[in-house]
């Protein structure tokens, strides 16, 4: 197989380890003067976007970022919860930048791009160092040093964690650097927009159409480069772990102007999510994967025992992922793990009203840590009670408001109860494709964080995604952009009466006009739910040939009624959520038949792409690496039409195996 | 649908800012005790969606309670009856069958409302602009561990970064007071070496905007952290205090 002429992924020349230092040394520099000269806009102020905004500004360039919520800080990246990996090795427990490289590549079932996936790790440990210096608290032990913890698919502990809050305190760190340059002016913020077009002119992007949420105008905005840190298109499942905002729109605008979709189909479903309780359901909510930690997975030998978990006796439970992988048990990585619950759940061991559901259980790790307290306290007698009274202490102060939250969400208390949990739609490893540059097939149009397709494969491993959003913001673009911009210096001031930004606009206008002129009897919601059920069943946990032509002839006919049949409640001129959502919608009707098209073109399972023609005897995914190694990048021909690009993934610094957790 | 209980709502309905607004009663059958308090306007909206009327807008994203986006005035109090709960992690549970709720926006000079029950809380974002960070350009930083904090202060200065800006402190004040959000922000800041550096100026520069957005006093009612959907101590507002009259004694700035 042969890299498609189509994709030039830039990457830099010689070994793998040098290639990044040597690119820093030798990528085009803008010089101060130049720098003030030249606009780029930034989607999104989540992690990358965020910290890409805040750092570029402070190299001198002028910034607009926009953000469809009522302020940056409220981007999705503050609900991420367990923590940050970074190769800092400060356990000592052989860590390096290679295993950390290594281990992202094998997560990700070697689907990734090794130079990407290197620099990844190279740059981990700085963001650690940035954040301390922004005054991220994070968690520390009695000597005044960071605390680390394990995620899964790992066997070290490189983990830096802020409670179950690390998204939030890294966000918040990301955010007071970008307020710092919005009061200094340098950095023009834009609440309560959002994109809903990229503009380009003679082949390269110039800047966005954004609509002002509260007046409901169109505003044209140019910029000598755009940059999408829009996040994942989970929300194409309707129920995820996503907040209810998240959608696809800014990518797939940038893919139907000429931007490539990479690897549509990978989508992570995390295997610790509170279940689903009813009908009314409206969205998600993940237990961290930091909870593998200490929590036991287990469910009933017996089928349909409907005994309450905590008596059902130790003998009659069956730990199947220490059974079934004992090196690394419970931490195996997310798509293993939650392919393995559901196994048991279809094989009839689920438990709970619905059966989707196994159990998490901390009651051995309460035991244990409350021996270790007793134990330090010079206790040895200590009671059953008192041992089981601190250990509960020690779990509170570990996952305190992850035990809140799962209570208030469903009624039940986790420390005398095991959780009961079952696998969500979480984060999608697919987006824009991009270069070594993080730049998409547009020039001057550039992806960032979740958004785009690079780093994590088939699979991502757990605390690498906030890894990969601040180092593609703090580290990354404000390099690799140089390349593009050095180039720019004398484009001068972009004009926004240009005639594609005003064809751009109308086209933009013609779509709201569309919606609101149909006036159907179906909610925009009520599309949306059917949609997620086609794609949850068809193109979710586990995929077939079958399924999947009868997914892409659903979706067609989904979307044919919804242009029929919507009903959008108010007008365009005003503060209209309704609109919003209907206007988002109707990408992921797009985008679904997309991923569907992906997953059946895909005829191998790696990673979060389970298809049930390949697997092996015991059940794990079969990977094709003859014909499959390749990364899927597709264009968008129009009148959802699309053409796959390959990119050929070469490994020269790893071995490739068959992927073993055992 | 799938739940027994009835409900009798009040909400506020507003078209933009510019305009007066007033209460709307609903009626809402068959609410699931398992439904989160903003899935019950979800199903309510559907209705009103379905009957042709325009649905409620209300702010909402992660629906996990981190976010800090919900804010609904419920019964009286910020985010509803229980302590230490966002909005959306409010379950139906908490009411009973027949309840009349009344639903209004935060009430504040500085938080305008926009529609609905959505207020602008851009007053925030600006107070944090004003002098909400650590002046560290990204590159600059040193080894992360090459400067220990004391796991007591950086605890503490945990609890008080866990504030999520939702403005519950400023609605539940009687004065619309925002000192506990400000306060949380430079709690967390002087209570870690890193933030010791423009520890004065910070404190200065976040009160004078924070009087400049319009926002009450403070008279140590308490009524903020009580509502605090993050518990957010008021020790954090002493604290304040104390800085800025430090700061002040010395001040030759703001």
């Amino acid at each position: 197989m042969a890299t498609s002429s189509r994709l030039d992924a830039k990457i830099p020349q010689g070994p793998l380890e040098t290639k990044w230092s040597k690119f820093r040394s030798s990528v085009p520099l803008v010089n101060p003067a130049n720098k003030r000269n030249l606009e780029i806009i930034v989607i999104g102020t989540g992690l990358a976007g965020a910290s890409a905004a805040a750092t570029l500004a402070e190299l001198g360039y002028k910034v607009k970022a926009f953000c469809f919520q009522d302020s940056p800080r409220r981007a999705h990246s503050i609900a991420a919860q367990g923590g940050i990996n970074a190769a800092k090795n400060y356990q000592n427990d052989g860590d390096s930048i290679h295993r950390l490289f290594y281990d992202t590549v094998k997560g990700g079932d070697y689907r990734a791009r090794e130079a990407n996936v290197h620099r990844l790790a190279e740059v981990s440990g700085s963001i650690i160092d940035q954040c301390v210096a922004q005054g991220v608290p994070f968690a520390r032990e009695y000597g005044g040093l960071l605390s680390n913890r394990s995620f899964g698919g790992v066997q070290v502990q490189r983990t830096f964690y802020a409670a179950g809050q690390t998204g939030q305190q890294l966000l918040l760190g990301a955010y007071s650097g970008l307020q710092r340059q919005v009061g200094m002016g340098t950095v023009q913020m834009y609440n309560r927009h959002e994109m809903l077009d990229v503009v380009v002119i003679d082949g390269k992007c110039r800047g966005i159409i954004a609509r002002n949420l509260i007046t409901g105008e169109l505003e044209r905005h140019a910029g000598h480069a755009v940059l999408l840190c829009s996040g994942g298109y989970g929300n194409v499942f309707y129920l995820s772990t996503n907040a209810l905002g998240s959608n696809v729109t800014a990518a797939w605008k940038a893919h139907k102007r000429g931007a490539f979709f990479g690897n549509p189909c990978f989508t992570q479903i995390h295997p610790t999510c509170i279940p689903v309780s009813g009908e009314h359901q409206s969205k998600l909510t993940l237990m961290s994967e930091s909870l593998r930690n200490d929590g036991r997975i287990w469910v009933p030998k017996a089928k349909n025992d409907n005994r309450p978990g905590n008596e059902i006796p130790e003998e009659e439970r069956d730990y199947y992922l220490e059974r079934r992988y004992p090196a690394f048990g419970n931490l195996v990585p997310r798509d293993i793990a939650s392919r393995a619950a559901k196994e048991r759940c279809d094989a009839g061991y689920g438990v709970g009203t619905s059966k989707l559901a196994v159990y998490l259980d901390f009651a051995a790790a309460v035991q244990r840590y409350g021996r270790a307290e007793a134990n330090k306290n010079n206790i040895h007698n200590a009671s059953d009670v008192d041992i089981t009274l601190w250990g509960k202490a020690v779990v509170k102060e570990k996952y305190g408001n992850l035990f809140d939250m799962y209570k208030q969400i469903t009624g039940e208390d986790p420390y005398e109860v095991p959780m009961r949990i079952y696998p969500a739609v979480h984060y999608t490893m697919g987006g824009l494709w991009v270069d070594y540059n993080l730049m998409t097939t547009v020039p001057g149009l550039y992806s960032l964080g979740e958004a785009n397709f690079s780093d994590h494969g088939a699979n991502r491993l757990g605390a690498s995604a906030l890894m990969q959003g601040l180092a593609d913001g703090y580290f990354v673009i404000p390099y690799t952009i140089g390349a593009y911009l050095a180039s720019e210096i004398r484009t001068g001031k972009i004009s926004t009466d240009h005639e594609a930004f005003v064809r751009t606009e109308k086209e933009v206008k013609d779509r709201i006009d569309r919606l609101l002129s149909i006036q159907g009897k179906t909610s925009p919601e009520t599309f949306h739910r059917r949609l997620g059920k086609i794609m949850w069943d068809k193109c979710g946990m586990a995929r077939n040939e079958k399924g999947l032509k009868e997914a892409i002839a659903e979706i067609r006919q989904l979307r044919e009624e919804f242009w029929k049949d919507v009903k959008v409640m108010g007008t365009a001129g005003y503060f209209n959520p309704e609109l919003d959502k209907a206007n988002r919608i109707a990408d992921f009707m797009e985008l679904g038949e997309l991923m569907c098209i992906d997953a059946l073109d895909r005829n191998e399972s790696c990673g979060g792409h389970f298809r049930e023609e390949y697997q092996t005897e015991e059940g794990e995914a079969l990977r094709d690496d003859e014909n499959y190694m390749y990364v899927s990048a597709w264009e968008n021909l129009g009148n959802n039409k699309w053409e796959l690009h390959k990119e050929e993934l070469v490994y020269e610094n790893i071995k490739i195996a068959q992927r073993s957790y055992k | 649908m799938e739940g027994n209980m009835n409900l009798s709502l009040k909400v506020w309905r507003q078209s933009n800012k510019d305009t007066a607004g007033g209460f709307e009663n609903y009626n809402l059958d068959s609410v699931s005790p398992d439904m989160s308090f903003l899935e019950m306007f979800d199903v309510l909206n559907e209705k009103l969606v379905v009957e042709g009327k325009e649905p409620i807008a209300f702010d909402h994203d992660c629906r996990e309670g981190i976010c800090g986006s919900c804010a609904m005035y419920i019964n009286g109090r910020p985010h509803g009856p229980l302590k230490g709960v966002t909005t959306c992690q409010l379950h139906m549970r908490s009411f009973n069958d027949g309840d009349t709720i009344v639903v209004e926006p935060w009430r504040a000079k500085a938080f305008p409302v926009l529609k609905d029950l959505v207020v602008d809380r851009d007053a925030f974002d600006r107070i944090m602009s004003s002098g909400g960070f650590i002046s560290v350009n990204t590159g600059n930083a040193q080894d992360a561990n090459s400067l220990p904090v004391p796991k007591e202060a950086a605890d503490d200065a945990f609890s008080a970064a866990a504030c999520i800006a939702c403005g519950a402190c400023v609605a539940a004040c009687k004065n619309a007071s925002a000192m506990l959000f400000v306060s949380a922000k430079i709690s967390q800041l002087a209570l870690l070496p890193q933030g010791q550096a423009e520890r004065s100026i910070r404190a200065e520069k976040m009160v004078a905007q924070m009087d400049a957005e319009g926002f009450g006093a403070c008279t140590n009612t308490g009524a903020c952290s009580a509502e605090c959907p993050k518990e957010i101590s008021m020790s954090n507002i002493a604290r304040m205090n104390r800085e800025y009259i430090g700061a002040k004694f010395s001040s030759t700035a703001v």
